[in-house]
């Protein structure tokens, strides 16, 4: 058991030289890009034209198909953020850092198009733009504290500071992701209950379920997509940065 | 989707955000990632591929 | 023990003979609270409807106001390593500073706090629960601001950037504390809400020293 350990931690310090994490990026794009436009057509398709309206909300149910998703994906990957800092703090191989560092805007990303689609839906549903309960209100926190983190990322001149700094503020702020998911509970709002994950099995119908998931394995197939593309670039970025500073120190010999 | 309800406007333009968002930072990571590469293969006595 | 007592007293004394640490704050807090009515206007029922969420919210700026100077004076001139080297563990070191903190600026605002909030009106049944919220938030308060300094210092911008991390983070402080003196304005329990409020300073406690520890070795490494 330890051998095999040993010999997985000595494949994964193989796999993580530079070289060979811009090589494995570049195979394993074109497969998370094939599978985000599946998802995507598939899920479109399904999501506008397929599923039904709902009886009391009408049309406007099919936004639920982009903003929870959306908001889904803003929370997985501020907890992958999370634990990618946790694994840098601790293994300390600059990897981990690339990793989180390229992560970290896309999750804002979602996490925007999660409040920007709830403000499209909170117009017609609760005549608003904007209404402060529960759930839009954590996510709007959430978007906050993607935005601590990445003015943390920048803020020092030195940028594996940054990184470190930024991992240990996404690991505390890791502790309000539960906050923020049952929030629901605590405080008494407009929004619906939460209705997927219930126990018993989810409380929502199939039609409505399917166009939901496809969705979602849609954005996650973008997230990676985006994620191993900025992966990469940070990774040569880093090599580039090293490569000048070595002329520059020949320079000065 | 039916688009004489009044909703389907709110439907398209929360679809179109999301997407503009998303495409957006797509399209940042593209342009980067060309940046990168080019200045890679400018690099004088690189070895290997990026 | 000794080394703890004698990191918050230097604190203590530091900001006391710097004379301007506590009243900065406390002009700040006051004023802050006395420029609402200005904006708003004078009339009573408004003034008391805000009063519990507005003398809370200052609050959290005035005890955030304070911190980005909590670390940094001994970072540049290299104490900080000295103090991080010596028999006290980190996590102590940023306990007592917290502590001194809070003793600096969060106590006396639990003083100032009532008497602002009869700047807006606030009925007098909800001044006990105003003190004894802000009794349990502020030294959370202390303790994640400890944290964001820790992570801020040698940053570029740090004052803004300390702001940025921190107040997301304060949110449920604000949040309860308001809440329990709004229930309490509204003659209704405000224990709960004080039981949670408790509650997060001690998840503060339990989380902030170890992390602010951990971002004070990055930042002397």
């Amino acid at each position: 058991m330890g051998k095999a350990i040993a010999a997985m931690g000595g494949f994964l310090q193989r796999q993580a030289q530079p070289a060979r994490v811009v090589d494995l990026c570049g195979r394993f794009l074109p497969f998370a890009f094939a599978l985000a436009v599946i998802c995507l057509a598939a899920g479109l398709i399904s999501a506008l034209v397929l599923s039904p309206p709902d009886y009391q909300q009408g049309e406007s149910v099919r936004i639920m198909y982009v903003h929870v998703p959306a908001a889904w994906m803003g929370l997985f990957v501020y907890a992958f953020i999370a634990a990618l800092g946790g694994v840098g703090l601790v293994g300390g191989h600059p990897l981990a850092f690339h990793a989180a560092r390229a992560a970290a805007p896309v999750g804002a990303g979602f996490t925007a198009a999660c409040l920007v689609s709830g403000s499209l839906w909170g117009k017609p549903m609760w005549g608003a733009w904007w209404v402060w309960d529960a759930r839009l209100t954590s996510m709007l926190l959430l978007l906050f504290l993607y935005f601590g983190h990445a003015a943390l990322t920048r803020a020092f001149d030195d940028p594996r500071r940054g990184d470190k700094a930024a991992a240990v503020l996404a690991l505390v702020g890791c502790v309000n992701l539960p906050v923020i998911k049952f929030s629901v509970d605590w405080w008494n709002t407009l929004h619906q209950p939460a209705s997927v994950f219930k126990m018993g099995g989810p409380a929502i119908d199939p039609s409505m379920l399917l166009p939901l998931l496809l969705m979602l394995g849609a954005f996650k197939a973008l997230f990676f997509t985006l994620w191993l593309m900025r992966l990469r670039s940070s990774v040569v970025a880093a090599r580039l940065r090293a490569a000048a500073a070595r002329a520059r120190g020949a320079a000065w010999r | 989707m039916s688009f004489s309800s009044p909703y389907a406007v709110y439907v398209l333009a929360s679809y179109g955000a999301a997407f503009a968002i998303l495409g957006g930072l797509a399209l940042l990571a593209w342009r980067d990632w060309r940046r990168v590469k080019a200045a890679w293969e400018r690099l004088p006595g690189r070895r290997e591929a990026p | 023990m000794t080394a703890f007592l004698a990191v918050v007293r230097r604190d203590l004394l530091l900001a006391y003979r710097d004379g301007a640490g506590t009243w900065t704050v406390l002009g700040f807090f006051v004023i802050a609270v006395a420029v609402f009515p200005l904006g708003l206007g004078p009339e009573p029922q408004l003034l008391a409807r805000v009063a519990a969420g507005v003398v809370w919210a200052m609050a959290l700026l005035a005890a955030l106001l304070s911190l980005d100077t909590l670390f940094d004076a001994d970072w540049r001139d290299g104490s900080l390593e000295l103090l991080l080297s010596g028999e006290l563990a980190p996590e102590a070191l940023v306990l007592a500073k917290a502590l001194a903190h809070w003793l600096a600026s969060g106590l006396p605002l639990i003083v100032v706090a009532p008497l602002a909030g009869v700047l807006l009106h606030l009925p007098g049944n909800a001044a006990p629960t105003l003190a004894v919220s802000l009794l349990l938030g502020t030294p959370a308060l202390s303790l994640l601001g400890a944290l964001g300094a820790a992570l801020a210092l040698g940053a570029r911008r740090g004052a803004a950037l300390l702001a940025v991390m921190v107040l997301p983070l304060a949110v449920p402080v604000l949040i309860f504390g308001a809440g329990a003196v709004e229930s309490a304005m509204l003659g209704l329990a405000a224990g709960p809400g004080l039981l949670i409020l408790g509650g997060i300073a001690l998840m503060a406690l339990a989380v902030c020293p170890f992390a602010a520890a951990a971002a004070l070795r990055q930042a002397v490494e």
